[in-house]
């Protein structure tokens, strides 16, 4: 168990050693001097070359990335040019709503899907399954931005109980603003519902044929029992996957519903700095981002040890 | 309902489980019946296919669609005197019944027990499930039936996951999950198929024992003759979906009725009869052609075109389950010839 769990860290510290290696290349191999391209058409050679400095783009290609390495590794991802402040303090200022958001989105999707999911497989061919299958299509083909807008227009501008937009004042309490999130989180989630969903229920579909679910119904359980604690749990290992999935989906989707919803998190961040070529900003954000992805897939990783014994070899 | 017989556990009344898609209906039992008396072994022959498991898994109320029972009675025959018809009960009235009462070992067992939990934790938890025991206690409880069914290092095994075990070991988790709240009927569909002869003596040796310890009554499937001669005090034969012989162990042995039942006995190998003192091998026998798909039987009897026997009056007519001497049965026309 524990050698699997090693195994499984060194497999991320690797992927994150490759990953800080694409951002440098990335951002290397950005056609035109990204320095030149930032100060624009009508800066000096002096200008540029001052900001070169600064964003750590003179010297050797292998000086760059020795002193880009040994940044990242103090923590320092750089200095951005148009925030006045370290790009670890901007997106770390940003960090919360993010980080809520699609926690509470993720938890809402699976939430809602779990059960419905389950409920399809084990009355399959009903009218609740049918039913749940249209109401599923439905959800994954809506946008995101064009729900968001009509809960909106219809909890918050309409009814009044939530606020439209923005993540509260800046002395508001933490309540404050995990409530500014309820409406955003539920539209994230349900339109990620959809498709872990439409998984569980293929997964279950396939767990409750299997042998080890007749014996367990031939033990003399209540099929409550025997659907939650022998099918589910089995059933859970692939759906593991989809939610890891979802989870990373919900980190880039930040990006659109952060504007939709006016709320000030790293997807934000990235727009703006994007428009106003802030690069160490977005060489920073890509590497939180990408950084992200990686811890979740770790992270159920994990959970796929604790869940199935087969694995822990 | 009320008419069975005080000694019997088990009446299975010309019960039919057909498994109906839109194009097609499998016929898997058609029509079988029988009767297990209680602390007897009543054991079910037939090649694969004939329905053995279709007909285990109807009484214990556990067919997967689209199998369901067409017709036909399940006579149950409780430790209290309770009578249940099982072919008619819901999930509720099998909560009470199956792992107490009915207790059923499965035929894969390299697929039957959860990959996820320990074999001590499914012990247990049939034994929790029917016992009010602490965890502590059921956990003795199951590694005490692990002795019981000979696994050696019992006591280490118990935390072992299925896919830690061969599936030998693994079938013997069956079975001792399966004793492990002393039910009155055992249900066992080919227990011991997977087990190597040594092993296999030890199981047929435990399950009799247990046999006259607690008086449980075996519906035990197999295709294996020589393991019906060891256990059995009754055997049914099936063919296609249905019984074609039924017949006390020991004349059965001694003549057999009906042609299949014939072949069945010739096909299985026997040392001393196959291999002459000179050590010369006789070419052992197997019955000619395949068993029919059961979804386009011959309109008359269904082991006609393999039967050596065959007149043109078995092409015509399906024949019926007839007497064919004292407490036996035989689906053959030509039953008094043979
Ligand atoms: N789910 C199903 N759908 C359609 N037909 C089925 C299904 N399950 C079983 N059958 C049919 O029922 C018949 C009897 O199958 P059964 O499993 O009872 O045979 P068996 O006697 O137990 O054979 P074996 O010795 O191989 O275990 C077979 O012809 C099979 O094709
Ligand atoms: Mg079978």
């Amino acid at each position: 168990m524990l050698r699997a769990a090693l195994n499984r860290l060194i497999g991320m510290l690797t992927v994150m050693a490759i990953v800080v290696t694409i951002v440098f290349i990335i951002v290397r191999v950005t056609p035109g001097d990204p320095a030149a391209v930032m100060l624009g058409p009508d800066a000096n050679a002096a200008d540029i070359q001052a900001l070169r400095q600064r964003l750590g783009l003179d010297g050797s290609i292998i000086q760059q990335f020795i002193s880009y390495i040994g940044g990242i590794l103090r923590g320092d991802l750089g200095q951005s040019i148009f925030l006045g402040q370290p790009v670890t303090t901007a997106l770390w200022m940003r960090a919360e709503p993010t980080f809520f958001l699609t926690i509470f989105s993720l938890s809402i999707a699976t939430i809602i899907a779990l059960p419905i999911g389950v409920a399809s497989a084990y009355w399959r061919g009903s009218v609740f399954d049918q039913v749940m299958t249209a109401v599923a299509m439905f959800a994954a083909s809506v946008p995101s931005f064009w729900l968001g807008l009509i809960f909106i227009q219809t909890f918050a501008v309409g009814l009044g109980w939530f606020p439209t937009s923005g993540y509260g004042g800046p002395y508001s309490s933490l309540g404050d603003r995990l409530y500014h999130l309820i409406l955003p989180a539920t539209t994230l989630g349900i339109v990620s519902s959809a498709l872990i969903m439409r998984f569980t229920r293929a997964s279950m579909l396939d767990v409750l044929n299997d042998d080890y679910v007749r014996t367990a119904r031939s033990k003399g359980m209540s099929e409550w029992r025997v659907v939650v604690r022998h099918a589910l749990k089995n059933a859970l290992i692939p759906i593991l996957t989809v939610v890891g999935l979802t989870a990373a989906l919900l980190i880039s989707g930040a990006i659109v519903t952060e504007t939709v919803f006016a709320l000030p998190g790293v997807g934000n961040l990235i727009v703006s700095a994007v428009l106003r070529r802030d690069y160490p900003v977005i060489q920073g954000a890509l590497l939180i981002v990408a950084g992200l992805y990686v811890l979740v897939n770790f992270l159920i990783d994990m959970l796929y040890l604790l869940v199935d014994p087969r694995v822990r070899y | 309902m009320t008419d069975l017989a005080p000694d019997t556990i088990l009446s299975v009344r010309d019960l039919r489980t057909w498994f109906k898609t839109k194009r097609v209906t499998a016929k898997a039992v058609d029509g079988v019946t029988f009767d297990l008396k209680r602390g007897q072994t009543l054991a079910v022959v037939g090649e694969s296919g004939s329905g053995k498991s279709v007909t285990s898994l109807s009484i214990m109320g556990l067919l997967a669609r689209p199998g369901a029972i067409e017709s036909g009675e399940a006579l149950f025959r409780d430790s209290k005197g309770a009578a249940h018809d099982l072919a008619r009960m819901g999930p509720r009235g099998f909560r009470k019944l199956r792992g107490k009462e009915i207790a059923m070992i499965f035929q894969e067992p390299m697929t039957s027990l959860n990959p996820l939990y320990t074999v001590g934790d499914q012990i247990g938890e049939m034994i929790a499930l029917h016992n009010d025991v602490s965890r502590d206690e059921a956990r003795k409880s199951a590694l005490d039936m692990l002795r019981h069914v000979e696994i050696p290092d019992a006591a280490n095994r118990l935390d072992d996951y299925p896919h830690q075990m061969s599936g030998g070991m693994r079938q013997r988790v069956m079975i001792a999950m399966a004793l492990s709240c002393n039910p009155s009927l055992l249900i066992a569909d080919e227990p011991t198929t997977a087990l190597d002869v040594t092993i296999q003596a030890q199981i047929l040796d435990l399950l009799r024992r247990l046999q006259e310890q607690f008086g449980m009554s075996i519906l035990f499937i197999t295709h294996n003759l020589g393991v019906v001669a060891e256990i059995a005090h009754e055997v049914v034969v099936m063919y296609a979906g249905r019984v074609v012989e039924h017949a006390p162990v020991v004349p059965l042995f001694a003549k057999q009725k009906h042609p299949y039942t014939e072949g069945l006995l010739a096909c299985t190998p026997n040392a001393e009869r196959d291999l002459d003192p000179a050590g010369e091998r006789k070419a052992l026998y197997s019955i000619p052609g395949t068993v029919p798909p059961i979804t386009n039987l011959p309109p008359g009897c269904a082991f006609e075109p393999r039967c050596r026997y065959s007149i043109s009056a078995c092409t015509k007519v399906p024949p019926q389950l007839e007497p064919a001497g004292p407490e036996r049965l035989s689906r053959c026309l030509r039953s008094a010839e043979i």
